[in-house]
């Protein structure tokens, strides 16, 4: 039989892993982190900005203009929502599956999912011009007459689908950190430490009936999240799929955008996961290569199927005989006879997603921090050009060339995209320092795995 | 969810003793302890005799209560109170109500389930009594009230010493 190997290194106690895990919460932060923490901060006060200036200002600011109606806005949405997926896939299917590796990534995958979702869900409600009016989205009896929102339009869909998906997510990951805030609470000897993660863990005890009820929600929660997470993006998908412009109206969309958010989401937590190991270096013992292998294998794989994805397109294309639907993929890619206004970045999104990674066919490439940080970012940026491309090019050349027209970009996009970063990064940093990084009551039952001193009972 | 009680507590250093020990303590015909341990711990179910969890019957009924809601939001507002004919398209469009429906379930399962958690925890709660402090961490306790059949002090002592307990100790309240 082939031996597993370890998953946590170092050979630990179960205090050692305690230890090892409430350091970041119980420490003064380090210069490096400062740094870090005051950079993103800057980011979200500039983000701030923006943001007000597109308020005050309307969404002309913006490049959006006729016919490309939807521009940064909604394809940074797309993105930040896309990079959520991963942390649900972490934290829910691979606990379905019994991945026991899952546990030392679930927790910060899980964190990230949380502040994607949230740095995404700014985007939809300032993209209708008049955010202050965003209560219409929800249906409530009003005065108006009786005026209801459109349930038959995939917008509306959009909203419950991705308000369901943050409160479900935040409630999952809370869950999840209850009896560590309780392990907090515990060791805490500073007064208000004590009473705000007392506060926090809501008074949790840690008896086995507690757990056994603790156990069976969590089995829940991952069972209803699993196909929660698959309906998010298939609705955001339906979002174009059920317009009937060439480039959107196509029935691959729900599998694709899946893929390709799992793709970018796991992306993004190696990219974390890199900066975690360097700013907490002991946490090297718990996310080990290993584990960053296995996430760079399924970043390989969920990049072919969006490779396939791509082509598949193509082929339809060609296949259905419809010209309009000919033209945009042709226009796409740049081909003769076309305008091919938005070629480089078709091809920068098929360079970043389908090629670059195909290094992690060698396994040294895999294992290679430096490598891996390098692909993840790639993919990353291909993974927003993706979303870019499906967008734009869809609308700016449509039926009519009379209806023609290209995408005024400006400064004002560039802030939209670089500052919705900040945000997210002053909420990921907050995280790292102030909630266990690493799930402490998950990680000791996975202790034994790969070691050979198992001790009395199993 | 059970009133807080006296009782004493034994203290173990592994979570194969605690386990036996659970265990042991279910075959003296003991039904009212409780184990308390860091993690959950494979076995401890069975050890001490819990019956499985009622949730999941909790969160079925509030899925169904949730397909309902939403089945009903979209056909009222589409049918009943705002009915607009989209080119004699027929107004209980069911496929197009079907993403709210699925939505909905999903929010009002979890969101019960957690709600069903905290009633059968009795969470949340205030200062909660706290036996030893590294029992979140890396020890563990059985736990025995005094409304336990066969409750004695001197005699469930040596019975936990002998266990391998490494410290009994009085609880004012649990």
């Amino acid at each position: 039989m082939m031996k597993r190997n370890q998953l946590i290194l170092g050979d630990k106690n179960l205090k050692d892993i305690t230890d090892d895990i409430c350091a970041p919460v119980e420490t003064v932060p380090g210069k490096g982190w400062v740094a870090l923490f005051l950079s993103a901060k800057g980011l979200l006060i500039f983000y701030l900005f923006v943001l007000g200036m597109v308020m005050a200002n309307g969404m002309g600011l913006l490049g959006v203009n006729h016919p490309n109606a939807w521009g940064t806005m909604i394809v940074t949405f797309v993105f930040w929502i896309g990079i959520g997926h991963a942390g649900t896939l972490i934290s829910a299917i691979l606990f379905l599956f019994r991945q026991k590796w899952r546990t030392s990534v679930a927790r910060t995958a899980e964190a990230m999912t949380v502040f994607a979702v949230m740095t995404a869900g700014l985007f939809p409600l300032l993209h209708t011009g008049r955010p202050w009016l965003d209560f219409w989205l929800f249906p409530y009896p009003n005065q108006r007459g009786p005026l209801w929102v459109n349930f038959r339009s995939p917008l509306l869909w959009d909203v419950f689908a991705v308000s369901t998906y943050a409160t479900v997510s935040i409630v999952f990951w809370y869950i999840g950190l209850v009896p560590d805030f309780a392990t907090i609470a515990d060791r805490a000897k500073n007064k208000i430490r004590k009473t705000v993660y007392g506060a926090l863990s809501l008074g949790w005890r840690g008896t086995a009936k507690n757990w056994s009820h603790y156990e069976m929600l969590y089995l829940i929660l991952a069972g209803l999240s699993t196909p929660l997470v698959l309906s998010v993006h298939t609705i955001v998908s339906f979002d174009f799929a059920v317009a009937g412009l060439p480039g959107w109206h196509t029935t691959i969309f729900p599998p694709y955008f899946v893929a390709g958010a799992i793709f970018s989401g796991f992306a993004m937590v190696v990219t974390l996961m890199t900066f975690v190991r360097i700013g907490f270096p002991q946490f090297k013992d718990y996310i080990t290569i290993d584990h960053m292998e296995v996430m760079n294998k399924i970043i390989m794989t969920t990049g072919l199927m969006v490779g396939y994805a791509y082509a598949s397109e193509f082929f339809i294309a060609w296949y259905s005989g419809n010209p309009y639907e000919r033209y945009v993929f042709m226009n796409r890619a740049g081909l003769p006879g076309t305008s091919g206004d938005y070629a480089w970045s078709y091809w920068m999104m098929v360079t970043c997603n389908v090629l670059i990674p195909q290094i992690f066919w060698m396994k040294w490439a895999r294992r290679s921090i430096p490598m891996m940080f390098i692909v993840s970012i790639f993919v990353n940026i291909g993974m927003w050009f993706e979303r870019f491309v499906i967008t734009i090019t869809s609308l700016h050349n449509d039926f009519l060339p009379s209806n023609w027209g290209n995408y005024a970009w400006s400064i004002w996009d560039a802030g939209v995209l670089i500052g919705s970063f900040g945000m997210f990064l002053t909420l990921f940093l907050l995280y790292l320092r102030l909630f266990p990084a690493i799930s402490i009551a998950e990680i000791k039952p996975v202790l034994p795995v790969g070691r050979d001193d198992h001790k009395g009972g199993h | 969810m059970a009133k807080s009680l006296p009782g004493i507590a034994a203290i173990f250093e592994d979570e194969y003793k605690v386990v036996e020990a659970a265990r042991k303590s279910r075959d003296l015909g003991m039904t009212k302890f409780d184990a308390i341990s860091p993690y959950p711990i494979h076995g401890m179910e069975e050890a001490c005799g819990i019956k499985r969890s009622v949730i999941p019957y909790i969160t079925f009924g509030a899925a169904l209560v949730g397909l309902g809601v939403g089945l009903f939001i979209t056909w009222y507002t589409s049918v009943v109170d705002w009915p607009i004919n989209v080119g004699g398209k027929p107004l209980f469009s069911l496929p197009a109500f079907i993403p709210i429906m699925f939505e909905l379930t999903v929010l009002f399962a979890a969101l019960s389930s957690v709600a069903a958690l905290f009633y059968y925890t009795g969470m949340p709660r205030i200062n909660p009594p706290v036996i030893d402090p590294d029992l979140t961490s890396h020890k563990f306790a059985i736990f025995v009230p005094e409304n336990e059949t066969g409750y004695d002090v001197q005699k469930l002592e040596s019975f936990y010493k002998g266990l391998g307990a490494t410290e009994v100790k009085k609880v004012a309240e649990y």
